[in-house]
Parts: C-alpha cells; sequence; structure tokens
C-alpha cells in the first residue's frame, strides 16, 4: 500500500478516534456533574483530556516507528504498525474515560502537555540548525575522504570537470587529475563582498546618519519604508537586473576609458548586491544611532560643538559597536548571496585583482555543482558540501561576532529594544 | 596666541559649513539609493510591459483533410513561418473534437512567431527581408496587430517564447506557499508562545533564542543543502515537488515568524495577563483567550512578510530541483513544480532576445503581487496598531 494512503488511513481514523473520545469524555463530565458532584475542571476539558489520552500516544508510538523505519531500516510492516497504533489509542480512549472523575485535575493535565507540545515545537529550530550542520558534514566528509582536505583549503586551482571522466572510469582520458582548489573561488567571493560594501556602508549609513539626525519626521516615515522596498526586491530580480542592465553599462563605461571588461564582470554583481543590502545596513544602524541616548547629544550642543561635529564625535563612536555589528551581517549575507552572483558573475574560477575581468564564487559552484548531470556521489556534487560547510562556518562566526558586537552596545547604553 | 573675534567667527562659519555639509552628503546618500530604486523600477517596466503584448496576425486557415495530418498545410505557404507553430499544432486535435470543421476555410486572428512579434515591437528578428515585407503589407491592411497578451497568463513554460506563459509556475507557487505557511505559521507562533509565556529563563531556552537569531543569518542556500541532503536523500520526498520545496522555505520562514510573534506578544500589556490570571484562568487559557487574540494582528503582518520574502527566495529551491521545464499546470503536492521566481531564473537563461521580455514581464507579475503582500502588510498594522 502507498505511504499516503497509509497515512491518510491512520490520520482519519485517529479523528474519528478523537471525536468519539471527545464525546464520550463530555458526557461521561456532564452526567457526573448532573449528578450534583463538585468537579475540579469543566466538561469541555475533560473532553480534551481524553482527546489528547488518545491520539498522543498513538501519534508519538507511529512516529518513533517510521523513525526507526528510517533511521536503522528496519522493515516493519505498514499494516501492523497501523493496527498497533490504532489499537494503542483505543487503550488511550478507554484510560481516559476512566480518568474523567470528578477529584482529577483535568486542566493542569492539559497545561503540562499543552506545555510539553510548545517546548517541542521550540526545539524545531535547534532541529534545524542540528539538521543543516550535520548533513553538510556529513557529506563533507565523503568529500575529503577522497580529496585532500589541505589541498582544499590551499590549492588555487579549481577545475572539477576531470571529476567526469573519473566518474565514469575513464580517468585516464582526463589530461589533468580533478582538482580542488578553492582558493580562487573564496578570492572572487570576497572581491565581489568587498565590492559589495564599498556600496552599501557609505550609502546606507549616511542615509541612517541623514534619517536619524537631520531628517524632519515627516520625511522619515515616507523614506524608510521605501528604502526598505529595495530589500524586499527578490534577489533573482537582482541578477537580472545586474546581468541585463547593469553589466553592458560598466562594460560601456569601461570601454570609454580605454579598459577591457567581460560580461561577466565583477563590478555588476557587486554594486547591484551592495544596492541590495543599503536598506539593511541603513535600518539597522537607524535603530542603533536612534538609541544613542539624547544626554549625550545635549551634552555635546551645549558645549558648542555644531550638529556635525556632534554626529562625527560623539554620536557615531557611541553607536560604532551597533554599526559595526550590521555591517558584519551585511557582510554575512553578501558572502551567502546567491541569485545575483550565479546570473551576473562567471563560471570561471579566476585569481585576480581587477574587478573588471570575470570571477565566480562560493554559491555559484554550489549550485553549479548541483544541478549539474552528475551523480549525487561524485566528487563534484560532493564538493558542493564541502565549499557549503566552509560558508556555513565564516558565516556563523561572522553572525555570532556580531551578536557580542550588539550585545555590548546594548549593556552600555541600557536599551532594550534593540 | 590671541585670536581675535574675526578669527573665531571665520572659524565658526567653517565648522557650521563643514556641518551643512555633512548634511547635504547623508541627504544625497538617501536621494542616490532612492534613485537606484527608481531606475530599477523604470528599467524593469520599459522591459516588462511589452510582454503583455502579443502580436497577432489574421490568416486564411484551411480544414482541409491534409491539415489534419500535416498541421503546416492549414495556412497558406506565404505566411506559413509567420504563424506561431506551436499554435499550427493544435488545428488537428480542434478538427477531431470539431468534425463539422472539415472542408471549412475561415479567416481567424491566430497567434504570429515570435520573431514577427518582435519585428512588430521594432526589434532585431530573423525574418528575412521577404517575410518582412510580408508583416508590413498585413500590417497596412490591419491583419496584423499587437493585442493584450492572454497567452501569457494561460499557459505554462515553452521553448516557444510566444507560447511561453506564467500559469503553471504561478500554480506552483501557490502550492509550495500553502506548504510553507501550513508548516512555519503553527509551530512559529507556538515557538513564541512558549518562549515569552511559558518557559523560564534558563540555558535551554537561551540556546534556543540564539539559534533562532542565528538562524535568520544563515544563508538561503544552505537551507537548500539542507533540503536536498534531510528531506530528499534521507527522508525521500519527491525532488522538484512542492512538498519539498515548501518545506525547505518553511524552515527558512520560521525564524522571522518567529520574531514577529514574540515582538507581539510582548506588546500585550502584562495588565491583561494579571486580570486574566487573577480570574482563575490557567496560562493556556490566558494565552489562548486574551493574549494570543490581542496580538493576531501583529503575528498577521510578520507572517505576511515572511511569505513575501519566501515568494520571493530561489537559491535552496534550485538546489532542490524546483527550476524544472514545466510546461502543464501542476495540480498536486507531489509532482515536479516550478515557481514564478524560479521561472524568472529559467527564461533569464534563454538565450531569445524574445525571452527578456518574457523575464521582465514575470518580474512586474512577481513584483506586483509582492507590493501587495506587503501593503496589505503595512495596511493591517495601521488598521489595527494600538497604543496600550
Amino acid at each position: 500500500m502507498q505511504t499516503n494512503q497509509l497515512l491518510a488511513m491512520f490520520c482519519g481514523a485517529l479523528l474519528v478516534l478523537g471525536l468519539v473520545a471527545y464525546l464520550l469524555g463530555r458526557s461521561k463530565a456532564t452526567r457526573v456533574r448532573a449528578s450534583g458532584t463538585a468537579m475540579y475542571a469543566q466538561p469541555d476539558q475533560y473532553a480534551w483530556f481524553t482527546v489528547l489520552s488518545t491520539a498522543g500516544p498513538a501519534l508519538a508510538i507511529g512516529a518513533i516507528a517510521s523513525f526507526i523505519m528510517l533511521l536503522l531500516g528496519a522493515d516493519i510492516p505498514p499494516m501492523l504498525l497501523l493496527a498497533s497504533c490504532l489499537a494503542i489509542a483505543c487503550v488511550g480512549l478507554v484510560i481516559g474515560i476512566n480518568m474523567v472523575r470528578p477529584d482529577f485535575h483535568a486542566r493542569q493535565a492539559i497545561e503540562r502537555v499543552i506545555r510539553f507540545i510548545l517546548a517541542g515545537a521550540a526545539m524545531i529550530s535547534i532541529f534545524t540548525t542540528l539538521g543543516i550542520l550535520l548533513s553538510i558534514v556529513f557529506e563533507a566528509v565523503r568529500f575529503f575522504n577522497m580529496q585532500n582536505f589541505w589541498d582544499f583549503i590551499t590549492g588555487t586551482v579549481w577545475n572539477p570537470g576531470a571529476s567526469f571522466l573519473e566518474a565514469a572510469g575513464r580517468a585516464e582520458e582526463g589530461a589533468t587529475a580533478a582538482q580542488f582548489g578553492s582558493v580562487p573561488l573564496f578570492a572572487g567571493t570576497f572581491m565581489i563582498t568587498f565590492i559589495a560594501m564599498l556600496v552599501a556602508i557609505p550609502v546606507g549609513l549616511l542615509s541612517a546618519i541623514y534619517m536619524s539626525e537631520f531628517a524632519p519626521q515627516r520625511v522619515r516615515t515616507v523614506f524608510k519604508p521605501v528604502l526598505e522596498v529595495l530589500a524586499g526586491i527578490p534577489t533573482v530580480v537582482y541578477g537580472f537586473f545586474a546581468a541585463i542592465t547593469v553589466a553592458p553599462i560598466i562594460v560601456a563605461v569601461a570601454g570609454f576609458f580605454g579598459l577591457e571588461a567581460s560580461f561577466n564582470n565583477a563590478l555588476a554583481p557587486g554594486i547591484v548586491m551592495g544596492i541590495m543590502i543599503i536598506p539593511f545596513i541603513s535600518s539597522l544602524s537607524d535603530d542603533v544611532i536612534n538609541s544613542v541616548p539624547d544626554s549625550m547629544r545635549q551634552g555635546s550642543l551645549a558645549l558648542g560643538l555644531t550638529r556635525g561635529e556632534m554626529i562625527r564625535d560623539i554620536v557615531i563612536p557611541a553607536a560604532l559597536p551597533g554599526i559595526i555589528s550590521a555591517s558584519l551581517l551585511a557582510v554575512s549575507r553578501a558572502l551567502g548571496e546567491t541569485m545575483i552572483v550565479v546570473m551576473a558573475a562567471g563560471m570561471r574560477p579566476n585569481l585576480s585583482f581587477n574587478p573588471l575581468e570575470d570571477m565566480t564564487t562560493v554559491t555559484v559552484r554550489i549550485v553549479a555543482a548541483l544541478t549539474g548531470d552528475q551523480e549525487f556521489g561524485s566528487a563534484e556534487t560532493l564538493s558542493a558540501f564541502a565549499l557549503g560547510l566552509v560558508l556555513f562556518a565564516v558565516t556563523l562566526t561572522l553572525n555570532l561576532v556580531s551578536v557580542i558586537m550588539i550585545r555590548r552596545f546594548r549593556e552600555k547604553y541600557r536599551v532594550n529594544n534593540l | 596666541m590671541r585670536q581675535s573675534f574675526d578669527d573665531i567667527s571665520a572659524q565658526l562659519r567653517a565648522r557650521h559649513r563643514r556641518s551643512t555639509r555633512l548634511k547635504w552628503t547623508s541627504m544625497g546618500a538617501l536621494g542616490l539609493a532612492v534613485l537606484f530604486l527608481v531606475l530599477f523600477f523604470a528599467d524593469m517596466t520599459v522591459k516588462g510591459l511589452p510582454a503583455f503584448q502579443q502580436a497577432q496576425i489574421q490568416v486564411e486557415i484551411d480544414y482541409s483533410e491534409q491539415a489534419s495530418q500535416l498541421p503546416l498545410a492549414a495556412v497558406n505557404e506565404d505566411v506559413r513561418r509567420l504563424v506561431s507553430r506551436g499554435y499550427l499544432r493544435l488545428i488537428p486535435g480542434r478538427m477531431r473534437d470539431n468534425p463539422e470543421l472539415l472542408g471549412t476555410r475561415h479567416m481567424e486572428w491566430v497567434l504570429a512567431d515570435g520573431q514577427v512579434d518582435q519585428y512588430l515591437k521594432g526589434h532585431h528578428t530573423r525574418l528575412s527581408a521577404n517575410e518582412q515585407a510580408t508583416v508590413e503589407a498585413l500590417k497596412q491592411e490591419g491583419r496584423a496587430e499587437l493585442r493584450f497578451n492572454t497567452t501569457f497568463f494561460t499557459n505554462g513554460d515553452s521553448k516557444m517564447p510566444e507560447l511561453a506563459g506564467i500559469a503553471s509556475a504561478a500554480m506552483g507557487t501557490v502550492f509550495t506557499l500553502l506548504v510553507t505557511i501550513a508548516v512555519a505559521f503553527p509551530i512559529g507562533v507556538m515557538t513564541a508562545v512558549y518562549l515569552e509565556e511559558f518557559a523560564p529563563d534558563n540555558r535551554f531556552t537561551q540556546l534556543i533564542e540564539i539559534n533562532i537569531n542565528n538562524l535568520a543569518a544563515i544563508p538561503s542556500i544552505l537551507f537548500g543543502l539542507l533540503g536536498l541532503a534531510v528531506f530528499i536523500s534521507f527522508f525521500g520526498v519527491p525532488r522538484s515537488s512542492p512538498v519539498v520545496g515548501g518545506l525547505t522555505l518553511a524552515l527558512m520562514t520560521l525564524p522571522v515568524i518567529i520574531i514577529a510573534t514574540r515582538t507581539a506578544l510582548r506588546s500585550v500589556p502584562d495588565s491583561i495577563r494579571h486580570a486574566a490570571f487573577g480570574v482563575g484562568c490557567s496560562r493556556w487559557q490566558v494565552v489562548r483567550d486574551h493574549v494570543l487574540p490581542l496580538a493576531m494582528p501583529g503575528i498577521m503582518t510578520g507572517s505576511i512578510i515572511g511569505l513575501a520574502q519566501a515568494m520571493g527566495e530561489t537559491a535552496p529551491l534550485i538546489i532542490v530541483g524546483m527550476v524544472a521545464f514545466i510546461p502543464d499546470v501542476t495540480n498536486s503536492f507531489t509532482e515536479a513544480a516550478t515557481v514564478l521566481p524560479a521561472q524568472i531564473f529559467t527564461w533569464a537563461g534563454e538565450p531569445d532576445r524574445a525571452f527578456i521580455e518574457k523575464t521582465s514581464g514575470g518580474i512586474l507579475v512577481l513584483l506586483a503581487v509582492l507590493v501587495t503582500l506587503n501593503a496589505t502588510a503595512v495596511v493591517l498594522r495601521k488598521k489595527f496598531e494600538r497604543r496600550w
């Protein structure tokens, strides 16, 4: 029988049992109450408790059994599993009905179960992080069994193409062995990130300064959401914009100055990524600058500073931890940004400092490795996970440092809303 | 050294000039950012608007015996190249469904070939001089014109630009987002309720908190790797399906919803809770009957924003295979499907000039939906905003 049919039967049966449990629990509780006995809880609460005692164990057993089947490959006949789950549900129903007694605190019992369920939901975020880490590490280890870790970190040639022939058992036909040296990929990534920051940090920070220090309230309420529109534009759209509009402009401008530029130059994705990140920096910096206590502004103005000097010498230094934190988060975003570079940066690993040349990035190679027609176990496919692991490590570090910086700021000025 | 008053006032002037300069520079930065936005929207609109128009030409269709076998024979040879081949292919089927058509001839408005479309829009085409003359003549007679492009909204993807549309991608988006919201919304709200209303402040909850903030900052492509390794390889969820795409996006949206919900819950004043506890409510009853309903507008706003983010996301979906070529409209959660951003990505990779137009057209539709979603969120917030 199909898995989804089985699942549908299970859910259907459980729903019916749950309904029966509710009605029986409620009617029993109502009967007891009608007989004049004082009860600790309302009939509804007893009814819900019966439902929980019916469905809860059955769901738990079903989930555990499916996990065992998937993880250990144990072969439990599905019909047997279904039958035993429903049997447990029936037992739970009987027990639940029996528990409907005047001295039973049904409300507290429900409360405990709900607290348990809510805590379980909260665990999912931890599971997700663990899942990301484990799945990437697991596949990356398989990759490092095939390729030397040190060569991966320090190698300057990324040439996975030859592994295609190796995987087909025709290694000798490839002129060179596959090489997985990630340095050019990271160089390209950092170059594009650097260009993005060159655009985003000055524009974003100055916009934030204007909005929080100079602009009248009216201007601020208009322009803050307008800037946030920039953040809401999907990255695939930015990628198209970079490839179709910005790259040709850069080629033309470079040509005007007598420079040769590639159509996949690093400048176009860098600039567009910078534009994408502007609202991110401006919005965070704006919050931070606004949280600098007004007493500091008043004090510095009273000492005769001009507004500009106050901002430069008092407000910005005070807000610096927050601003650095925002910039680090922005760097982390730029490093992991995918669609813009997939569409507008090159595919060729190129170790160069000229932003007019084509370059590739880590995320581009991850996408390339996983959308090719390779089998899943091949070195090229697995290299995506190795790259992902390094990306994860770098962005995690940046995020954590940024959290520490913002916490320091918060403690210094006792701000609550950051 | 003593300074004269003139020196001091000159110094002051210079200092104030510097201050004003900072004001104008920062204003200029904001202006630059807004200018980017304006340029971007102008560029996309100019490129994308033509996609909503499509060339049609009026030709005589000959429903002959021969045409039911060989669809090309249905139109006269001199205009054959000008009619969309994909359209002609439908003719035998139509003749089978309506037998009375056999042997008749009709003048009909039909979909023109993509090249004719580009010619009429004044772009470079691959039409020969002869064919261009024919189109020109048809245009003079009023038998070739640009009309509103319904195909774009009713068709799935196609390798022929004149037939390519966004219907299948739109349907795929709907299915994927349904999965996303069905998973992310309850889990997100439950997590937030736990952290705000139930959890004690201990190591465990701090760990969860740090985790959620960290998840919000992890690059989206890594969620794609997670989806590939866990959902597809491990659990065997069908590749390219709305289920796997939706689950991946749900994990990505989760932190957004959690953070928004926590803010909303925190803004409900404690007096409400004290009052409810005071009349003997249990913790869950306080949350369910009093705090959650009051926080709902804030939760909805956050969820809509999270949904809009998920809707524009592409990178993780590429990794889990949702960039498939999908000509038919999907109607199941487990079949291969594509979503609007992925469709845009696919079209952007097509070399044909006509696809640039399609891509920009798709972008305009996507942006329109996203702007509507975000505007809804803003309106909701304005409408239900409450100062306690």
